[in-house]
């Protein structure tokens, strides 16, 4: 079951128009993901990680945007699927979760309604059945008095409740696939292990396969097993989630995992990395991205390509090897 | 130490009205029964869940949220009443920093304006030490001159709450409230803005409420740490204290909920978590009264308080 590939995205470039010019937010992303597994992206602001996940449940407006590369998700191409034919995927074997429950749901129809949406559009249940089902997912996602919940209205619900009619809607008709985009950053700390707890007990019903957006790195400590750093559109790192949090090569990774305020750290002054991710109409794609954020240390010349160093263990260019910083010059 | 500010038995309640006539019929106790102490040039975390109560209390203290009962006394002047805090011109020395710098910065003003502001308000400054001013504050704030001449919108989220520091210090205010401060930015802004704020209380000496729901934030910020739940402090002691030996459920839960870099004992973690999650539900209603709400706070240490039920003080505490 483990090895099975359920998705695999190859060399995936996507390009915006903006005032009539392509400019491109991710350059030649290939990822890989396998049943029963989860898959962080992290990266700040501006990286291309939301980007990369509205691209793989084709969310794009493609009038204003260029993908090239492909998308296999259990034996289609999916970039090459009419509007239609995506619409019978998206919702059945693919669920999203949106970061922000409140903007996600409709706040003029009733919870119990909401769920049953997609039953309607996926599936040919009966009337009773889907009743039945909704308040079986309702349940599924720890909510009491599903009965009483399914006729309220969202914001009669608290932020972590809307988060789970989220979840619910995301698991109604037993995705194979949940993107997940920052599913926790609105929520407090006890509702968000409640909710990391919960995707792991959902995913492991259905052997379906998480990709889970976030810049949180102690999520990514708790649940993700395969980790893909990104950064200006492009994976900078990718490895098991032991060996990221061990062993991270990448400059912009170790500069990550400094910077957070771990509840150990006593250091008065937390590391900060210079400069901002690059916008999009400034990314030269014909450099080293991260290197003005580190100018201490020697460029790569031309653009860094991304190499395995070890087993599963990818980083992009060399720069790394001669890393430090600056405290450790 | 001298202290700056005593909150004595802080209420503030919401009428909930309903029915026919639209009375009265019920409290939200969002803030009850609130006491503690602010030292000069230190910095208090406040933590909590959202709807603890915890920006309420921000709020009261700065004088934007109407008190129901209590005193809030600033150099030993009840600043309660908005004539008082008009006399000592308490806006002055007292300052706010909001969570979210684009909704807390006019957008149709210049950057110069919005730091220039509260200057005007409370400092006679002709026009050039004014400008001078403002300069000087960018300067501190890392951001050059030239963003004076510019608007909130071209700036990004890190910056702007740099700018909503650089207003909250214009006036060389004694005590800054910082509302949730960093939890919309990302991770090496949020350390900028950290570091920023430590260095600024170092080098101006100013006393910090750091409000938060992010612990491993606030563990960063202080050494003086009071934990929020349903209105009513639960436990208040050291960085130590907090961390290395909670006493109450409801700590012990937020310190349990904390996600740990710590992969090889996940699952351990992840049943530990499950574990303290299901103490606390089986032993909530022990430590809080019929009406859900914490008992008073006891004295178990020179710095540590826990909020303990009445009859049995020692085996709560003995946990």
């Amino acid at each position: 079951m483990k090895e099975e590939t359920l998705l695999s995205i190859n060399g995936v470039s996507v390009a915006f128009k903006i005032n009539g010019e392509f400019y491109t937010a991710i350059d030649d992303v290939s990822l890989e993901l396998h049943r029963d597994e989860v898959l962080a992206i992290v990266g700040e602001s501006g990286s291309g990680k939301s980007t990369l996940a509205t691209t793989v449940i084709g969310l794009h407006n493609m009038n204003a945007t260029k993908i090239t590369g492909e998308i296999n998700f259990q034996n289609k191409e999916i970039l090459e699927l009419s509007e239609d034919e995506f619409n019978d995927i998206r919702g059945d074997e693919m669920g999203m979760i949106f970061q922000d429950p409140l903007a996600a749901l409709n706040p003029l129809i009733r919870i119990g309604d909401q769920i049953k949406e997609s039953l309607d559009v996926h599936s040919d249940m009966t009337e009773d059945q889907k009743q039945a089902r909704v308040h079986e997912l309702l349940n599924q996602v720890g909510i009491p008095h599903p009965e009483r919940v399914a006729k309220q209205f969202p914001h009669q619900l608290s932020g972590g409740m809307r988060q789970r009619i989220i979840i619910a809607i995301a698991i109604a008709n037993k995705p194979q696939l949940i993107i997940a985009d920052e599913p926790t950053t609105a929520l407090d700390v006890t509702i968000q292990a409640q909710i990391l707890d919960l995707l792991k007990d959902i995913q492991r019903e259905n052997h379906a396969g998480i990709i889970l957006i976030t810049h949180d790195l102690g999520v990514v400590a708790e649940v993700a097993d395969t980790v893909a750093v990104m950064y200006a559109g492009e994976i900078v790192e990718q490895a098991p989630v032991a060996t990221l949090f061990n062993d991270a090569k990448h400059p912009y990774t170790r500069s990550l995992l400094r910077a957070m305020p771990t509840i150990d750290s006593e250091d008065d002054e937390l590391y900060v990395v210079e400069g901002a991710v690059p916008s999009i109409k400034d990314m030269d794609r014909n450099s080293d991205l991260f290197a003005p954020r580190i100018p201490w240390t020697k460029p790569d010349v031309g653009h860094p390509v991304l190499k395995e160093i070890a087993p599963n263990h990818y980083v992009r260019g060399e720069s790394w090897r001669e890393f430090k910083f600056k405290d450790e010059l | 130490m001298t202290v700056l500010m005593e909150i004595k038995d802080l209420k503030v309640h919401y009428p909930i009205r309903s029915g026919f006539w639209n009375r009265i019929t019920d409290y939200v106790y969002a803030a009850d029964g609130i006491s503690f102490t602010i030292e000069a040039g230190k910095t208090y975390g406040l933590v909590g869940e959202s709807g603890s109560g915890k920006s309420t209390i921000g709020k009261a203290i700065v004088g934007l949220e109407k008190i129901t009962s209590g005193q809030i006394l600033f150099n030993g002047e009840d600043v309660s009443k908005p004539s008082v805090r008009r006399k000592m011109k308490y806006n002055k020395d007292v300052q706010m920093i909001f969570q979210d710098s684009l909704s807390s910065l006019n957008p149709k003003k210049t950057i110069y304006q919005i730091i220039a502001e509260p200057i005007r308000n409370f400092d006679k400054m002709d026009k050039e030490s004014e400008k001078q001013r403002v300069i000087q504050l960018l300067d501190i704030v890392g951001l050059s001159k030239n963003a004076m001449f510019q608007y909130p919108h071209q700036f990004s989220g890190g910056q702007r709450q740099r700018i909503g520091i650089a207003r909250a210090i214009a006036t060389n205010p004694k005590l800054i409230i910082a509302d949730e401060p960093v939890s919309a930015l990302d991770l090496s802004i949020q350390a900028q803005v950290l570091n920023f704020m430590k260095r600024i209380q170092k080098e101006l000496g100013i006393s910090f409420l750091f409000i938060s729901h992010d612990l491993g934030v606030v563990r960063h910020m202080t050494k003086n740490i009071a934990i929020m739940h349903l209105g009513r402090f639960v436990e208040l002691g050291t960085r130590e204290d907090i961390y290395n030996n909670p006493q109450h459920i409801y700590t012990k839960r937020l310190l349990s909920a904390i996600p740990q870099i710590d992969i090889a004992n996940r699952d351990a973690n992840k049943a530990k978590r499950a574990q303290v999650e299901a103490e606390y539900q089986e032993k909530r209603s022990h430590f809080y009264d019929q009406d859900g709400l914490a008992y008073p706070m006891h004295q178990i240490s020179d710095t540590h308080w826990v909020s303990t039920p009445p009859t049995n003080i020692s085996e709560g505490a003995g946990k």
